[in-house]
C-alpha cells in the first residue's frame, strides 16, 4: 500500500469512527430510557441504567413492574386510551373534509378560487397561539371544553390547512382526460370523487393520515387548553407531563409512562416507514 | 367542467366553515383582545404591548427564542447536511439514518423525559443516575445541575434536545436533494484535483442551497414556537422562559388574556416575514 492509499484507509477508518460514534449518541437516551423501565426501583436510584452492561443476561435484574404500576395506579392506561379516542377522529375528520375541499379547489371552476388559496397558504403558518383563548371562550360557553368532540373539532381546523394543501397537490395532478372521459360518461361530481379522485389518492391519503395522526398524537398544548388536565379526558402526553410534576424523582415511573406512550408512533415507523417519512416531510410546513 | 354553479360551493362549504371558525375568526380576534384589559372588559390601548417589550420575564423570552433561532437552526440543519453527505459514503447508510430519524416519532413530551434523565443531577458524592453527570464523573469533574445552571447551560441544554430530535428530519431532506445531485460534476471535479472539503463548499453547499433555504424558513417558523420542551423540562424556570411557554402562563396561571392575546401577536408578526416567504414561493410555483 503506497503512501497515498494509507491516507485514504486512515480517513475511511475516521470516517467510520465519526458516524458510528454519531449514531451512539443518537440512540443512547432512548436506550437509557428502555432500560430504565424495566429496573428495579432501588437499582435505578442507587445505579446508573448503563450499570446493566456488566451482567446483561442476568435476568432477575429486570421486571415489568413499572408497567403495571404505571398503567393501573398512573392513569397512564386510561391516558392511553383516550389518546386513541381523541388522534382517531382528529385523523379521518380533516381528511375527509379536506380531500372534498381539495377536489373543488383542482377541477372546479368559481369565482374566488385563486385568492381563497392564496388566503389558505397564509393559514398554513398561522401560530395555534393566535386561536386558542377566543375559540377556548366558545367552547366554555358551547360546553365543548373538556370533552372529546371538542379537542376532535378543533384539531380538525388546525389539520384543514395543510391537509387541503397537500390534497390538492395530488389532486391536481391526476389526468384531466380521466375527468373528461367521466363526464362523457355521464357521471356525477360525487361519482367521481368517491369512485376515481379518493382511490387515486391513497397514497397521498396515507402520509398525510400518518402525519395527522402523529401530529395529534404527540400534541400537547392543544390538549392542555382545550381539554384542561381532567384525567378522564386527558391524553398521554397530559399524564406524562403531569407524572413529571408529580414523579419528579421515580424515573422507573416516567420512563415506562413515556415509552408505553410513544408505542403507537414506533410502530407506525418502523411498519410504514416510506409513508411515514413521507408524511412528515409534507407535514414540515405546517404551521 | 360543466357542474352546476353551486356545487363548487357544497364541497367547500364544510372547509370553509372550520377554517374561518377556528383560524381566521380566532385571529382577528386575538388581534382585537390584545389591546383590551385582562378580561377584556376595558380597552387599554397599547399598553399590553409596553408590558411585552419591558416586562424582565418577557425580554427573557425574547432573549431566549432568538437563541434557539440563533442556534437550533443552524446545527440541525449543517449536522443534517454533513450526515446526508458523510452517510453516502458508507454501505449502512439506511441503518444509521433510521436510528438518527426515529426521534421523530418520539413527541416532545417523552423526548424531553428523556433528556431531563441524560441531565438528572444529585450533590456531589452521591452515585450520579444521570448519564451526563456520571460522565463528568469519569472525568473527575464535579457534576453540573444542566437545567439550572442559568443563563447559557440551561438553555443550551434544552436545545439540545430539540436539535436530537430534529436533525433527523434535516438530514433526510438534505439526502433526498443530495443524491439528486449530478454525480458527473463532482467526478469532475474530483479529477481536476479539488479535494473534498473544496468541493462541499464550492459545488455541493451551492447547489443545495435553495432546499436549505427552504428548511432554514421551515425551522425558524417551528422554533418560535416552541414550547412542549421548555414546558416539561423547566416550565420557564432559571431563565429559560420561551414566548409560547409565557403566553399559556399568562393565560392560565395569571388569568391576563390581554397580554396573553399580545404575546400571541408578538408571535405572529415574528414568524410573519417566514410566511411572506411562503406565499412568495407558492406565487412563483403557481396554483397549477
Amino acid at each position: 500500500m503506497g503512501e497515498e492509499g494509507l491516507t485514504r484507509a486512515l480517513s475511511r477508518t475516521l470516517l467510520h469512527i465519526v458516524i458510528i460514534l454519531v449514531a451512539l449518541i443518537w440512540i443512547f437516551p432512548s436506550l437509557g430510557l428502555l432500560v430504565t423501565s424495566i429496573r428495579f426501583p432501588h437499582d435505578v436510584a442507587s445505579t446508573g441504567w448503563w450499570m446493566i452492561f456488566k451482567n446483561p443476561f442476568n435476568s432477575t435484574q429486570y421486571t415489568l413492574e413499572n408497567y403495571i404500576t404505571v398503567i393501573t395506579r398512573c392513569g397512564i392506561g386510561r391516558a392511553f386510551l383516550n389518546s386513541f379516542i381523541i388522534t382517531i377522529p382528529a385523523t379521518v375528520l380533516p381528511i375527509l373534509i379536506a380531500s372534498f375541499a381539495a377536489y373543488a379547489f383542482a377541477w372546479m371552476r368559481f369565482p374566488g378560487r385563486q385568492s381563497l388559496f392564496v388566503i389558505l397558504v397564509a393559514l398554513l403558518v398561522v401560530p395555534l397561539q393566535m386561536t386558542l383563548i377566543p375559540i377556548l371562550r366558545v367552547f366554555n360557553r358551547l360546553g365543548l371544553s373538556g370533552t372529546f368532540p371538542g379537542i376532535w373539532l378543533a384539531h380538525t381546523g388546525y389539520g384543514l390547512p395543510l391537509a387541503i394543501y397537500l390534497l390538492h397537490n395530488s389532486v391536481a395532478g391526476l389526468p384531466s382526460e380521466l375527468f373528461d372521459s367521466a363526464e362523457v360518461d355521464g357521471a356525477s361530481s360525487s361519482y367521481i370523487f368517491f369512485r376515481l379522485v379518493l382511490p387515486l389518492c391513497i397514497p397521498a391519503i396515507a402520509s398525510l393520515a400518518i402525519f395527522q395522526f402523529l401530529w395529534v398524537w404527540n400534541d400537547l398544548l392543544v390538549a392542555l387548553v382545550y381539554l384542561g388536565g381532567t384525567p378522564d379526558v386527558a391524553p398521554v402526553t397530559v399524564q406524562v407531563s403531569s407524572l413529571v410534576g408529580s414523579y419528579g424523582q421515580m424515573w422507573e415511573l416516567l420512563t415506562a409512562a413515556v415509552f408505553i406512550s410513544i408505542i403507537p408512533p414506533l410502530i407506525l415507523f418502523f411498519s410504514l416507514q416510506r409513508y411515514f417519512v413521507r408524511g412528515i416531510l409534507a407535514g414540515s410546513i405546517k404551521g | 367542467m360543466h357542474t352546476k354553479r353551486s356545487t363548487p360551493w357544497l364541497y367547500l362549504g364544510p372547509a370553509l366553515a372550520a377554517l374561518t371558525f377556528f383560524l381566521i375568526y380566532p385571529s382577528i380576534n386575538t388581534i382585537y383582545l390584545s389591546f383590551l384589559d385582562r378580561s377584556s372588559e376595558r380597552f387599554v390601548g397599547a399598553s399590553n404591548y409596553v408590558y411585552v417589550f419591558a416586562n424582565r420575564t418577557m425580554l427573557t423570552a425574547l432573549r431566549n427564542n432568538t437563541l434557539w433561532v440563533l442556534i437550533f437552526t443552524p446545527l440541525t440543519v449543517f449536522l443534517g447536511l454533513i450526515l446526508a453527505v458523510i452517510l453516502d459514503r458508507v454501505e449502512y447508510e439506511t441503518t444509521i439514518k433510521f436510528i438518527i430519524f426515529m426521534p421523530m416519532a418520539i413527541s416532545f413530551v417523552g423526548a424531553s423525559v428523556i433528556w431531563k434523565f441524560v441531565y438528572a443531577y444529585r450533590p456531589p458524592l452521591a452515585p450520579q443516575i444521570g448519564f451526563l453527570n456520571a460522565f463528568c464523573g469519569i472525568l473527575r469533574l464535579s457534576p453540573v445541575p444542566w437545567l439550572i445552571r442559568k443563563p447559557w447551560i440551561n438553555n443550551f441544554c434544552l436545545i439540545a434536545v430539540g436539535v436530537w430530535v430534529w436533525t433527523g428530519f434535516c438530514m433526510v431532506i438534505l439526502s433526498a436533494t443530495y443524491k439528486g445531485l449530478p454525480r458527473q460534476l463532482l467526478e469532475a471535479a474530483r479529477i481536476d484535483g479539488a479535494n473534498e472539503w473544496k468541493i462541499f463548499w464550492k459545488i455541493i453547499f451551492p447547489l443545495m442551497m435553495p432546499t436549505i433555504t427552504v428548511l432554514i424558513t421551515t425551522q425558524v417558523i417551528g422554533v418560535l414556537k416552541v414550547f412542549d420542551i421548555v414546558y416539561v423540562m423547566t416550565n420557564g424556570n432559571f431563565g429559560t422562559e420561551v414566548i409560547a411557554n409565557r403566553m399559556y402562563k399568562e393565560m392560565f396561571n395569571f388569568r391576563n388574556f390581554g397580554r396573553a392575546s399580545t404575546i400571541a401577536v408578538v408571535l405572529l408578526l415574528l414568524i410573519l416575514p417566514m410566511m411572506l416567504v411562503n406565499l412568495w414561493r407558492f406565487r412563483r410555483e403557481g396554483v397549477r
